[in-house]
């Protein structure tokens, strides 16, 4: 029963978000590689970005930014050519949805 | 309170919203599965901290958690040589466990694991009896093995090794104070692997910096075992230059003996006086994960399966942290411990829910080094997990160094600082 329902959340988790078949809590643990330095959560104790309850468009911008450049950045560059987009997405649609 | 229908419910329409679901998938099975499960961290620094944290957050409370510290309290070695350097306080870099007893529901033993039983899926403490686990996590960072270098064992306030945090930071630095303006400051570095690659290398820096005020006439005298500086070489290249005759770097000097009482040190071809002598010994998986069975690697580190981070041949045995033996590129460092433990949290989840672990794991390296009292270097790193090499390894075009060392980055490390902590501790 438990397991049946659970499928039946994950096909449709994997028909949103047009994924196929991975972890139900891939966008959280990737989102939890950001928290080292912005928070956890993406609540920032001070110091750096706050990246919870920030929208996802203002989030995709910014990593878009750092990677070609037009944001100028001192690390930042460097870590968001290591994620793949998909990872990206997953992680700002996250981070988006944090109160 | 969510029930199980509540909750898939839930499921459905934050599954039909795009959503990702934090936490909930963890609570479904304790709530409908009956025993609640516990799981053993042995090791509260950088790694065990992070997964005590996140087990409970990412379970809502529904997986019980003990935490086996044998330190009463948090010290951390990142940041630690500022307080040897003299620019922070030891109070600096202490933070209290108690936001995991009270805010987060982790039990706290402040104890030492002695031994653990596979069989009987049990940890032995020393004044704690001994506990059942359904997991255990095993984050026991280092130890050091001063026996390779003669005369060195049992000498450790004498000659302090300051590489774990706490009482040997405050003894190195009374040390450096009482030195005598002219004195030599000699430090050793082990053989790679070692716990914090760059540490040493900004540890000579910020000794020379105090010394450059205080005591200008002294000089420091860096001992590489290794061929060369093992991290952001060209930037500590250029530190030890700004420093003038006040640093001297010398490779291959693989320590063979100490003298104690004279505070000598006598490499292969040479023999060493020094006023104050700081040797970081060799070193290896912390003890309790070596008293354990563990097949080592090297007869040092411990070998992972990289997906769940349970030890090869020891199943229900997870361990992280420095302890591990590394995946390509892959640092012993608190950044990477704290990454470490929260693939080790969601693995574990996993587990009890009957799911497999994540096939897709991530985990990166951010490191900041001082080499001044303003200026700060940086490495970074990202390891995306390769299923046909059964491991991280690091994204090719990703990562890399400050160009120069800068004063931003030091705001930045001490933020870095106080947001790893509280993702940890808070």
């Amino acid at each position: 029963m438990r397991t049946r329902s659970f499928i039946a959340a994950l096909g449709l988790l994997a028909l949103s978000g047009g994924l196929h078949a991975q972890d139900p809590n891939l966008a959280r643990n990737l989102a939890a590689t950001c928290a080292n330095c912005h928070g956890t959560n993406g609540h920032s104790v001070g110091g750096m970005d706050s990246l919870a309850g920030e929208s996802k468009e203002k989030l995709m911008q910014k990593l878009a930014d750092f990677r070609s450049g037009d944001k100028p950045a001192t690390i930042m560059h460097q870590i968001a050519a290591g994620y793949t987009d998909e990872q990206l997405d997953l992680i700002t649609t996250w981070f988006a949805e944090q109160k | 309170m969510l029930n199980r229908r509540n909750f898939l419910k839930a499921s459905a329409i934050a599954a039909a919203a795009g959503a990702g679901l934090p936490g909930l998938s963890g609570s479904a099975t304790a709530a409908s599965g009956g025993a609640r499960r516990h799981v053993v961290i042995v090791g509260g620094g950088y790694g065990g901290a992070t997964t005590a944290k996140y087990l409970r957050m990412w379970s809502k409370g529904k997986v019980d958690v003990t935490l086996i510290e044998r330190n009463a309290q948090f010290v951390s070695c990142p940041i630690s040589n500022l307080v040897i350097g003299g620019l922070k306080q030891i109070e600096d870099i202490t933070v209290s466990y108690d936001n995991l007893v009270s805010k987060w529901g982790v039990k706290l033993i402040t104890d030492e694991a002695t031994a653990i039983d596979v069989e009987k899926q049990s940890v032995t403490t020393a004044k704690h009896g001994t506990l059942h686990y359904d997991r255990v996590v095993l984050s026991p960072g280092i130890d050091f093995v001063p026996e390779r270098i003669g005369g060195l064992a049992g000498n450790e306030e004498r000659i302090p090794h300051a590489w774990k945090a706490g009482p040997q930071t405050v003894t190195l630095r009374k040390q450096l104070e009482t030195m005598p303006d002219g004195g030599v400051f000699a430090m050793h570095i082990p053989r790679a692997p070692y716990r914090c690659p760059p540490g040493p290398y900004e540890r000579a820096c910020l000794v020379a910096n105090y010394l450059r005020e205080a005591k200008p006439k002294s000089k420091v005298l860096v001992l590489d075992a290794n061929g060369d500086i093992q991290s952001k070489k060209a930037l500590f290249s250029q530190a030890f230059e700004r420093y003038g005759a006040l640093v001297e770097y010398v490779p291959n000097s693989a320590l063979q003996s100490v003298d104690a009482a004279t505070l000598t040190a006598e490499l292969e071809f040479d023999s060493i006086k020094a006023d104050v002598l700081n040797v970081i010994p060799p070193m290896r998986a912390g003890d309790i994960a070596t008293k354990s069975g563990l097949p080592l690697v090297n007869d040092a580190w411990v070998d992972v399966d990289w997906l769940t981070l349970e030890a090869k041949g020891m199943p229900g045995v997870h361990v992280i942290g420095d302890a591990l033996f590394p995946a390509p590129t892959m640092p012993k460092s608190g950044h990477m411990a704290n990454q470490h433990g929260k693939v080790v949290a969601a693995a574990i989840l996993n587990l009890f829910e009957g799911l497999p672990p994540n096939p897709t794991p991530v985990v990166m390296n951010t490191c900041y080094s001082f080499v001044d009292s303003r200026n700060v270097v940086h490495v970074a790193s990202v390891h995306q997990y390769d299923a046909d090499k059964k491991q991280p390894m690091p994204v090719s075009g990703a990562g890399g160094l400050s160009p120069m060392a800068n004063e931003i980055e030091a705001k930045a490390a001490l933020a870095w600082a106080r947001n790893i902590w509280a993702d940890m501790l808070a």
